[in-house]
């Protein structure tokens, strides 16, 4: 359910596209919206496990991968609306916005950490690397936070909404800092 | 899919010229039998949209041969913030705004100071279509058929001191009608502001109008400044006062992120935002991206107003 769930602002944005419902603008529509659900399942992912400790609910555990395969989903259509629809395969002008424009290089190193956490996701990647798996995963706190400046540098003027994300992200990491903090004084004393 | 591809139109497809020399013609009788019939059909309806054909508007030799973007376009997709920073915002909320009645204040350096009922401040002044390319400092454009007056006229009549170097405009400040004030994105109410010579140049007007109507509330009702050769932020909406003045007005943008927007804001593919590229932009309703024109392709016009100003210093 939630599968099908995550597919909703996908096919909106293919309805919208038969519609005529994508603004005047519509390629700049499309980088939005996949831009921001991207975000939006990196986030969630993100949630799992202060979620799974505060409710005493370890099935969500099960929910994390597809949440995070879901965010890569949602990056690559963003990145793909950027080279294709946007740029048109104009390749000069994509690596000279990359190297010259802070907000595009941190997009795509977003794309390019949240790359090897989709590939290592199976399980036999898990299987395999072992304790190394959860060091290289820890990439994913690093992509959230390159992703929202990423949104922050972008905007004129109006930063409520990347304001709100940064926030909410800060809340995540509290939570885990605390209990890490937390579980120091225990051991120790 | 979205995407209608530029593709190569076979010749028996293209409009023969004559047709085409009269195309204005063939709208306007279109544009008056819709309205017509509109007017027929649902009066409180067109009334309430302010929808209202506006008469005896001259063409203007200064229009661009382009082709205008739809009404919906530019009626559907506005910086407007003081209705909101989403694109779709100011059409939203922006129905339930009356600009009447309107009176302008004309003060600063001026020869009599007053507040001018707005319907008499223009009265004297015969009604252009101007059809002006918009280009928007996000790298978006859009061809626009505006209805309005030359400032410089207008100017004229309000009569400024030789001192007045610049003339600066004001946004109405009212957060109870325009609810995006309450809001801090920017510093309200909106200024702006151009040098006298720039406000004097036959290519600048203050609109009232596009597509032949009154001007919808989201695109700056009931007066509005446009200025083709200078990014779409110069063009102040429902303007409340004008005041002459001898020191470079601090315009909204310049004051909010002064590395990032100037005083002069003109067009300029050269000179990049520090973000992002201003060498390209979409004209909406286009696939590729176009190369951005010096001064929006008025620089025969207006390049001799900038001679030997630094216009990478001067952005």
């Amino acid at each position: 359910m939630i599968f099908a769930a995550a597919l909703v602002p996908a096919a909106a944005l293919v309805y919208g596209a038969f519609t005529s419902g994508l603004t005047a603008n519509p390629i700049d529509y499309i980088t939005d919206v996949t831009g921001t659900t991207a975000l939006t399942f990196l986030v969630l992912s993100l949630a799992v496990t202060p979620l799974r400790r505060l409710t005493g609910k370890n099935e969500l555990i099960k929910l994390r991968r597809m949440l995070g395969l879901f965010a890569f989903f949602y990056a690559c259509l963003h990145f793909v609306t950027w080279s294709v629809l946007d740029w048109f395969f104009d390749f000069a002008s994509m690596a000279s916005d990359i190297v010259e424009r802070p907000f595009i290089t941190l997009g795509m190193t977003t794309l390019l950490l949240l790359l090897p956490l989709a590939v290592t996701s199976t399980a036999g990647m898990i299987r395999r690397l072992g304790k190394r798996w959860q060091l290289l995963h820890r990439l994913v706190y690093v992509a959230a936070v390159t992703a929202i400046l990423h949104f922050w540098w972008l905007v004129k003027a109006d930063i409520r909404e990347p304001r709100l994300w940064a926030l909410a992200l800060s809340v995540l990491f509290g939570f885990r800092l605390w209990w890490t903090f937390r579980a120091r004084l225990l051991t120790r004393s | 899919m979205l995407i209608r591809k530029p593709a190569d139109i076979p010749y028996s497809e293209v409009t023969p010229k004559a047709l085409y020399l009269r195309r204005r013609e063939f709208i306007q009788t279109a544009a008056a039998g819709a309205i017509g019939a509109a007017v027929a059909l649902s009066p409180r309806e067109s009334r309430a949209q302010g929808r209202a054909k506006l008469p005896n508007v001259r063409k203007s030799s200064l229009s661009a041969t382009e082709a205008p973007n739809s009404y919906d376009d530019a009626t559907g997709y506005n910086n407007f913030y003081e209705f909101g920073t989403d694109k779709g915002d100011p059409k939203a909320n922006a129905q339930r705004f009356v600009p009447r009645p309107w009176s302008i204040r004309v003060d600063g350096l001026v020869k009599t100071p007053a507040t001018i009922d707005l319907d008499t401040f223009l009265k004297p002044f015969p009604l252009e279509e101007r059809i002006y390319r918009l280009r928007c400092v996000e790298a978006w454009s859009m061809v626009i058929p505006w209805v309005g007056v030359p400032l410089a006229d207008v100017i004229k009549k309000l009569e400024p001191q030789p001192s007045a170097k610049f003339v600066e405009f004001t946004t109405l400040l009212d957060a109870s009608r325009m609810p995006g004030q309450r809001v801090p994105v920017l510093q309200w109410p909106y200024v702006e502001g151009l040098r006298m010579d720039e406000a004097m140049h036959p290519l600048s007007i203050l609109a009232v109008g596009l597509y032949g109507e009154t001007l919808p509330n989201q695109n700056g009702a009931p007066v509005r400044l446009v200025v083709p050769w200078k990014y779409g932020f110069k063009g102040i909406k429902s303007i409340v006062r004008i005041r002459f003045t001898d020191q470079q007005p601090r315009n909204s943008w310049q004051v909010s992120q002064p590395r990032e927007y100037g005083f002069y804001a003109n067009v300029n593919p050269e000179v990049d935002h520090p973000r992002w590229s201003q060498a390209t932009e979409r004209r909406l309703g286009e696939f590729r991206r176009r190369k951005t024109e010096m001064f929006n392709g008025y620089a025969q016009q207006v390049a001799s107003l900038y001679s030997g100003l630094d216009l990478r210093k001067n952005y």
